[in-house]
Order: C-alpha cells, then sequence, then structure tokens
C-alpha cells in the first residue's frame, strides 16, 4: 500500500470501517495513570462491564505523587493513589507503584521498558502520550470517557487525522537540541496549527537525533494542537529498543525489526500540509509568554504586543505580559528566574540530565535560585546516580529528586509560589500551570542548566 | 448521557483566544476521584478577577459559552468538559477547540460549535448588548439563532446521530465484540504484553 507512515499504522489496526462512521482502532498499549482513570474506572463497574486486555494496559503513578521521600500527605491526593491500586487489583491491569523500580511518568517507562515499538497504537489518557510517536507508533492523548472505552473494548472509534510533515534539514548548530526544534516549530505554526493532524517529522536534522530526543519533539506535538507526532523507526530507533525488557527477542527479533523497515512514507505519498525548517538557523528558544507557542530565540527581547498582525495574537501578548510580569523590549537575557526546573516527560531522561549536568559540572546554582532535578523514572534516577550525576547537581546546590511528574504540573507538593518565575524543561507555560500565579519559561535542559548558574534566562554559551 | 437536540438558553461572552484547559479547571483541583464537583472550580483561578466575564451576574445563569479561537487547548483531562457540564453549561461555541477537548465534550453531551471569527464576535456584540437575549442552539437543523443572527454551524453526521439519540460509544462497539476478537486473532503474536519482565533489583 502507498502512503504516510502515519496512514500505514492506521491502515493496520483498522478493526471495522463502514461509510459514515468513524473507523473502529485496534489500540495495542493502553497506558494509565491515577488522575484520568477513577472515573473510568466507575463507569466499567457501574456497567457491569470488565477490562478486556489487561494484558495490554499498564499502569504507573505519576502525576500526584510526591518526589521527596515519604508518604502522600495530602488525604485526597492518596486517596486517588490508592484508587487507582484498588482499580488494578480488582481489574488485574499490572501497576508499577511509588517506590518500584519500574515507577516513573507514563512516557518515560514505556519506551524505557521496550513496550512502545515501531508501528503501535499507544494511548494514554494524557495529552503527552504523542511521546511514543518517536517510535513509528500512532500515539495520542484521550480523555477519561475513552480511556473507559479502551478498557472496555481495547478499541477506539475515530475519524483519521489529515497529515502534516514538518521537514527539519540541515544541521543543527552547537548548543540547538531537540527542544529548540520543536519550541520553533509551535512558534511557526501555532498552538492551534496541528489541529486535527497527525504530525510526521522528517528531514536529516530528525535523522540525526538519537531516540531520547526524537522523543523530546514528539512530545510537544500537542502543544502546536496536533494529537500525535510521528518519526519514522531506522537503525536508531531499532539500537535503542534492542534487548530492552519487552522488545522481541531471538527470531522474533529479527522478524520484527523487517515489518518496521516497511514503515516509512512512500516516495510518492502526498501529506495535507508541509512545513520546512532550516535547522542551521535554530537558536536556542525560550518562551516568553503563557502559551507554547509564544516563543522567541534567546537573543531577542520581549516583543511589543502592537506588533503582531492578528487582533486575537495582539490581545493574547498583551495579556501574557501583564500575567507575565514582563515589558516589551526586555532582552530575553535578563530576565531573572526564581526556580530552575529539570525533568518531565519532555526533558527527564538519562541524555537530559547528562547535557545539563556537563554545563553545571564545577559550577554553582546563582545565589537566590533553587533547583530542581527530577528524573523522569526511577531507572533514569538509578542510571543517574551510577554516573554520579546526583552528586553533580547537589554539589552544584541543586535539589536531587525521585521520579514523578513533579513541577511540570502545579498539583503535587513541587509548585511555584505565586509570582516566582521558572525556567522549566517542561512542556507548558500556561497561566498557574506550575502552581497559582506562577510565571514559566520554557526552555531546553541546556538553557536550564546554565540559567541556574547565571540567574537570568541563558545558554551555555554565556558562561 | 441524555439526548441533545435544541437547546435555548442565555450566552456569556469569553473573549479570549486560547483559553486552555489549566484555565478552564486548574490542575491542583484534579485530585477528585469522581465526576461530581469540578463545576465549583470551573475557571476558578480566573474567578479572583471581579471584572472576569463569568462574576457579572447578569450572566450567572448561562448555559452557552461564547469564546475565542483555539478553546480547550493543552491537557486532556476530561475534568474540564466535568467542570462546564457541572455548572450548567450545554454549549461551548468557538471559531476552533483542541482536538481531545472537543472529544471529550461529544462523551458528555455538550456540544462543541464550530463557528467562524466573524459569528463569533456578532455573538459577542449581541449578548453584551443584551444579557438576557435567548440564544438557539439547534442540533437538528445545525444552527445557531439569536436576535436576527442565524449561523449555520457543521459537525460530523455520526457524531450529530449519536448526540442527538443520547448514545454510549461502549455500547456501539459491544456491538462488534466479534469483530475485535477476529483482529486480535491476526495479531502478531510477538506484540508486546505489559505483565513484569524484569525483577525488582
Amino acid at each position: 500500500m502507498t502512503g504516510t507512515l502515519a496512514e500505514k499504522v492506521w491502515e493496520s489496526h483498522v478493526v471495522r470501517r463502514a461509510e459514515g462512521e468513524p473507523d473502529l482502532l485496534y489500540i495495542d498499549l493502553h497506558l494509565l495513570h491515577e488522575v484520568t482513570s477513577p472515573q473510568a474506572f466507575d463507569g466499567l463497574r457501574l456497567a457491569g462491564r470488565g477490562v478486556r486486555r489487561p494484558d495490554l494496559t499498564l499502569a504507573t503513578e505519576d502525576h500526584n505523587v510526591p518526589t521527596t521521600p515519604g508518604p502522600i500527605v495530602d488525604p485526597v491526593s492518596l486517596t486517588q493513589v490508592e484508587t487507582l491500586r484498588r482499580n488494578c487489583a480488582e481489574f488485574g491491569v499490572p501497576l508499577y507503584p511509588m517506590g518500584d523500580a519500574e515507577q516513573g511518568i507514563v512516557h518515560v517507562i514505556g519506551p524505557q521498558l521496550g513496550l512502545t515499538q515501531p508501528g503501535m497504537t499507544v494511548v494514554c489518557g494524557d495529552s503527552h502520550t504523542s511521546t511514543h510517536g518517536a517510535f513509528g507508533a500512532i500515539a495520542f492523548g484521550i480523555g477519561t470517557s475513552e480511556v473507559e472505552h479502551v478498557l472496555a473494548t481495547q478499541t477506539l472509534p475515530l475519524k483519521p487525522f489529515r497529515t502534516m510533515a514538518v521537514n527539519v534539514d540541515g544541521e543543527l548548530p552547537d548548543g540547538v537540541t531537540a527542544k529548540d526544534i520543536v519550541l520553533a516549530v509551535i512558534a511557526k505554526i501555532g498552538t492551534g496549527g496541528g489541529q486535527g493532524y497527525v504530525i510526521e517529522y522528517r528531514g536529516s536534522a530528525i535523522e540525526a537525533l538519537s531516540m531520547e530526543a526524537r522523543m523530546t519533539v514528539c512530545n510537544m506535538s500537542i502543544e502546536a494542537g496536533a494529537r500525535a507526532g510521528m518519526i519514522a523507526p531506522d537503525e536508531t530507533t531499532f539500537a535503542y529498543l534492542k534487548d530492552r525488557p519487552h522488545a522481541p527477542s531471538g527470531q522474533a527479533w529479527d522478524e520484527a525489526v523487517e515489518a518496521w523497515r516497511a514503515l516509512r512514507t512512500d516516495d510518492d505519498a502526498t501529506f495535507d500540509t508541509e512545513v520546512h525548517l532550516d535547522a542551521g538557523q535554530l537558536a536556542p528558544f525560550v518562551t516568553w509568554g503563557t502559551n507554547p507557542g509564544q516563543g522567541l530565540p534567546l537573543s531577542a527581547s520581549v516583543p511589543d504586543p502592537e506588533s503582531f498582525a492578528d487582533e486575537g495574537q495582539r490581545a493574547s501578548a498583551a495579556r501574557a505580559l501583564e500575567y507575565m510580569d514582563l515589558e516589551a523590549g526586555t532582552p530575553l537575557r535578563e530576565i531573572a528566574v526564581d526556580t530552575v526546573f529539570l525533568g518531565s516527560c519532555t526533558n527527564g531522561r538519562i541524555e537530559d540530565l547528562r547535557a545539563a549536568a556537563g554545563v553545571i559540572q564545577g559550577r554553582r546554582v546563582a545565589d537566590g535560585v533553587r533547583m530542581l532535578v527530577v528524573p523522569g523514572s526511577a531507572r533514569v534516577r538509578l542510571q543517574a546516580e551510577s554516573e554520579g550525576l546526583d552528586r553533580v547537581f547537589t554539589d552544584a546546590g541543586a535539589e536531587w529528586r525521585l521520579a514523578g511528574c513533579s513541577m511540570c504540573l502545579g498539583m503535587n507538593p513541587d509548585q511555584l509560589e505565586p509570582g516566582e518565575r521558572s525556567a522549566s524543561t517542561s512542556n507548558r507555560n500556561f497561566e498557574g500551570r506550575q502552581g497559582k500565579g506562577g510565571r514559566t519559561h520554557l526552555v531546553s535542559p541546556l538553557v536550564a542548566a546554565a540559567t541556574a548558574v547565571r540567574g537570568t534566562l541563558s545558554s551555555p554559551a554565556d558562561l | 448521557m441524555e439526548p441533545f437536540t435544541v437547546h435555548v438558553g442565555r450566552a456569556v461572552p469569553l473573549r479570549r483566544t486560547n483559553v486552555d484547559t489549566d484555565q478552564i479547571i486548574p490542575v491542583r483541583f484534579l485530585t477528585r476521584s469522581s465526576i461530581a464537583g469540578y463545576g465549583e472550580n470551573l475557571f476558578n483561578d480566573w474567578r479572583d478577577d471581579p471584572d472576569f466575564v463569568l462574576n457579572d451576574p447578569r450572566f450567572t445563569d448561562a448555559s452557552i459559552l461564547v469564546a475565542g479561537t483555539d478553546f480547550g487547548i493543552g491537557s486532556s483531562r476530561e475534568s474540564a468538559v466535568w467542570a462546564l457540564t457541572g455548572r450548567g453549561f450545554k454549549a461551548v461555541l468557538s471559531p476552533r477547540f483542541g482536538d481531545i477537548f472537543y472529544g471529550n465534550a461529544l462523551s458528555n453531551g455538550l456540544l462543541p460549535v464550530t463557528v467562524d471569527e466573524a459569528a463569533t464576535k456578532a455573538l459577542w456584540e449581541l449578548i453584551e448588548r443584551d444579557p438576557s437575549l435567548a440564544v438557539t442552539i439547534d442540533l437538528g437543523a445545525k444552527q445557531v439563532r439569536a436576535a436576527s443572527l442565524a449561523v449555520p454551524f457543521e459537525i460530523d453526521s455520526h457524531a450529530r446521530w449519536r448526540l442527538m439519540h443520547g448514545l454510549d460509544d461502549v455500547s456501539l462497539t459491544e456491538h462488534h465484540t466479534a469483530r475485535i476478537a477476529d483482529y486480535e486473532s491476526r495479531r502478531r503474536p510477538t506484540m508486546p504484553t505489559t505483565g513484569r519482565r524484569r525483577e525488582v533489583s
């Protein structure tokens, strides 16, 4: 069959197709966490339904957990986590709870375990499920009603997405990372530019990325409005997967790799939309506003709202500057932060920690700045500790934490206070996202580390 | 789910674009384990501002929200929909919606109505001039009506049929259980399963 990567994966999962109806799509992997699943299990119980494929379902605790040792203090949060444990036990769903060596952010553990594989369909009640698309899977976030639907039937009724190619060619300059690519993409197409699309990231700059960097790119597809982002599997993908706990082995491995090699967009296939970026022109990117599309190269200044031609963008920028307490014309490099957060499903993997540690080694976190380093999973933490990265961070004055979503979202104890400002490697700079009244600048791990040292938004080149 | 055919109610103008789900329901309220109660915290942090439109007594009993473009972007939290329905909203109008929010709204019988920017502005002006104005959302006719204004809207025909009959997706899919089983019998047997593979170290 001729088509795009997305169309090929879609077609191979159609259970039922009928005129005028959405396709019924089979789901290969369903990931669960404590926040968006309790009402889905309640729905099953109410209707007397079971979980069709607990063996294709995996749960962990990530959003609502503390990243310091000890129990959950907030009783409502504790109830939510205990509810997940009870639901998993009742319905036979495997669970990696707090304290387990496999626990971690749901989008970090799936790939790390080798559960996310090319050509699969992956869903989770979390919009950053797009992360798994880095393996050439169709992976997207779903609501709780859809979680219930997948639990009950292992399928979802869906209308096909439109297809968008984001071509990034050329070579990234030194100090420019996957995070900067995706922030530049979002700034270019806007927070709604990808709505209704699945994005395929292509081009020499994407092919040159490691798997972890590809995950960073796909992770933020949703911030451009696209429910899913994908990258065609290649030798980098296969090398990452080989010998992972859930990857096929022996003859099954060879057969799987042969099948995965066919997962490419054909030369004569067409996308509904194409976007081009020159990697050589990219620079470290930071956001200045309250949505991920409001970003600029670090060398720029806070924009004047009046400079936006579109009326909606003008109003949005004016409101953002007020919330962020920024003045038009201020160089971004002069913006001082209170907090630096290194972690999340976007940038909480071992390569992210290594990159930041490389910058911060032998230096100190600036006076008055708090730096939180939160590994994306317990395995990432153990790996980092075996490499001595934890000591690099703590010697510099940063806090070394347990795995979880942490300050990416202000629902667990790690939050900004009202008026505090962060440089954060997470994915959303929405008002209050990291705590009520908190102000967020999205950055790469390299920029986060340099910012921690200087106390103002900075890149390693500024040190 | 209750069927949705025609709804007549008052509307509230939310003159903002990029209203993400973190604004609709801040994440710190997502610790609940049931659907009830989210309405209390709808737009919680914006409500601190006395000038916020939902604090305006003229709009407190509105059941239709008219918002700027890119409404419901961001997080997949269905509680954003539960917060709106919990406050009595039946329909949300915007030139463009976040994909996941749109699907979540349909799952809960909250009608997401896509109308263009010109129609959105026209509605804002009408309801600001007369907050008591009756606005009609007619799903059968695929039309929004207010005073002399009549705006057509598009919606997927299958989604519309489900809403008009109040049908639940799971029940519909259960008619195809045999097909699901057939598909499963054809899956590559070495596809991964989730049981623990690595011993705890």
